[in-house]
């Protein structure tokens, strides 16, 4: 596994092959930058259940996820999308129904918990929650915690500085590594054994591919190996880490992906509007996930019209002058 | 020159930006704040986000802190783990504000974006966090932008997010957190400080058109309003900078 052979496959396989009901994910991207909402609507497609998910600030691609029904546990920082949903409207819908049970963390907390489990260390210290409610209250209670032993016994902890005064701290809020089952990204550029190349910001994605048990990872383009290694220091990821390659031109759509495209206002605010109503939601999943039978299809409904006016400027890497009202 | 309330709040907070200043900023009002401030009274202030976008050419303005538009022309693009270092950094870290919004804020400046009801299933759920807690645990001082209603400012917050002064002077430090916290909170009616001593919020100035009595009606506890003056308002040339350069297509103001 993860040696240099060709790891092609397509997202139907990929998704039946490594996101089983009840594992525990994460996804790539932040708000409305490349998550990979293909693979996620795969996922919602093959109605996986119950999913255990880690995130940071997934905007899109967790809220659908969510408002498809497949995720039931959930550990986060933010649950925000931007100008088209300040919080996240199913995100939002499922904790005031209690229909979802959230562990609040920090960005930072969730970016050390992802490197933790990158680097193979129980856990990471932090200044960031000292006095606050991140750290007083717990979603997960310590019992539930106890009768699920792939989840550590404590959202975190407070511990003095074993190095005294060094560093200028007296304590540290320590938190617990995340080693997901499954991560799954979206890059530009990847070649066949599953080395990647990411343009722009890489948020926390290479740790939590690196944090992984397996690793799906969806591409703008599929490259010669060779390509990517003329240049090495540009690539994101090796190839050891990687499980599946799935080629899908506008895998991150509606969100954005740097040089290709930019993140679709026009969806954005249609999905928002619909997901504030049980029956239009429904609607919704039923035509753009269920009623396609795969993300060139949704592509197809969204039509090249749409596509064209997101396409990015080769300069700047956003649709220029974009109505983003 | 007339002024709308939003170039008011924005203008009210570039003012409290300081040449030189490393600035942390969200989307809406707080990115406002940076590029006015960069474009009037700051010119050598550098504009950063979460995501790891350090001082980008922002020529059109980013809806999302992980907007493409973040991207463009930085010194560098990395990710959260450098993002959030550089706030802790010896050589950056102190130079960093932090410009945040809040579902509510306490008379110590402590900030709630999480939820509103038990936490378990709340009444309102809101984001969490992002990065709100960590940049007001690490960062010597930040600003935060409210709306002035009863509710927002209460005696006591459903959720305490991030990190202001605590419950007073030397409760930070108590709590091993780095020395810091809120400078202002700025808001449609006026701007309030803290006091050196107790750290307790008080109104600095009322805008034109606004009594103290008006800004202590909407607001559940009580502030010292006895040093409050009224604010300055826009000057044509701050004016003129916003709309033409900062926002001429009116996509936040």
């Amino acid at each position: 596994m993860n040696s240099s052979h060709d790891k092609v496959m397509t997202l139907e396989e990929a998704i039946a092959r490594f996101v089983t009901d009840g594992c525990h994910i994460s996804i790539g991207g932040f708000t409305v930058n490349r998550n990979p909402m293909a693979a996620v609507y795969e996922i919602i497609r093959q109605g996986r259940k119950n999913l255990h998910c880690y995130a940071h600030s997934n905007g899109t691609g967790v809220d659908e996820l969510i408002g498809g029904g497949c995720i039931s546990r959930l550990e986060i920082a933010y649950g925000g999308n931007g100008k088209a949903a300040p919080t996240c409207i199913r995100f939002k819908l499922a904790v005031q129904r209690g229909q979802l049970l959230v562990e609040d963390y920090t960005n930072y907390q969730m970016a050390l918990r992802f490197l933790a489990g990158a680097m193979g260390v129980p856990f990471l210290p932090t200044l960031s929650g000292l006095g606050t409610d991140i750290v007083a209250k717990w979603g997960f209670s310590p019992e539930m915690r106890a009768n699920h032993p792939e989840l550590p016994d404590k959202k975190l902890e407070i511990i003095d500085n074993p190095f005294g005064a060094w560093g200028d701290a007296a304590r540290v809020v320590v938190v617990p590594a995340i080693n997901p089952d499954v991560t799954i990204i979206h890059v530009q550029q990847a070649d066949r054994n599953g080395t990647c190349r990411i343009e722009g910001l890489n948020f926390a994605d290479i740790d939590q591919v690196k944090a992984a048990k397996s690793v799906i990872v969806t591409c703008e383009e599929i490259v010669e190996v060779h390509q990517l290694r003329e240049k090495p220091e540009y690539n994101s990821i090796p190839f050891i880490h990687v499980d599946a390659v799935v080629h899908v031109p506008f895998g991150a759509y509606p969100t954005a992906c740097h040089n290709f495209y930019d993140y679709d206002p026009v969806y954005l605010k249609h999905v928002s509007h619909f997901a504030k109503d049980e029956k239009l939601y429904a609607e919704y999943l039923a035509k753009f996930v269920h009623g396609v039978k795969d993300h060139q299809g949704l592509l197809n409904l969204v039509g090249k019209g749409q596509l064209d006016t997101i396409s990015a400027d080769k300069t700047t890497g956003y649709a220029i002058g974009l109505d983003r009202r | 020159m007339e002024y709308t309330l939003k170039e008011m709040m924005t203008i009210m907070a570039a003012r409290e930006i300081d040449n030189g200043d490393i600035v942390f900023c969200g989307t809406g009002l707080p990115i406002m704040t940076a590029m006015a401030a960069k474009c009037i009274n700051a010119p050598e202030s550098i504009i950063f986000f979460e995501t790891g976008a350090i001082d980008p050419k922002l020529e059109e303005i980013p809806m999302a802190v992980a907007d493409p538009r973040v991207m463009y022309g930085a010194a560098s693009n990395s990710g959260l783990l450098e993002a959030f270092a550089t706030m802790q950094n010896r050589k950056t870290g102190r130079r960093v504000i932090g410009i945040l919004g809040a579902a509510q804020v306490d008379r110590y400046g402590n900030l709630n974006s999480t939820c509103i009801g038990e936490y378990a299933q709340p009444e309102t759920r809101f984001p969490g966090s992002g990065g709100a807690c960590d940049v007001a645990s690490f960062v010597p001082r930040f600003l935060v932008f409210m709306y002035h209603e009863k509710r927002k400012f209460p005696l006591k917050l459903d959720y305490l997010t991030s990190p202001g002064y605590l419950d007073g002077p030397g409760a930070r430090e108590r709590e091993g957190l780095m020395p810091g916290g809120p400078t202002a909170v700025v808001t449609n009616l006026g701007v309030m400080h803290f006091d050196d001593d107790s750290k307790e919020m008080y109104l600095a100035c009322y805008y034109p058109g606004v009594t103290p009595g008006e800004i202590l009606d909407n607001m559940e506890f009580s502030v010292d309003v006895s040093r409050a003056v009224e604010a300055m308002p826009p000057t044509e040339v701050e004016l003129t900078i916003l709309r033409d350069r900062v926002d001429p297509h009116k996509l936040v103001l």
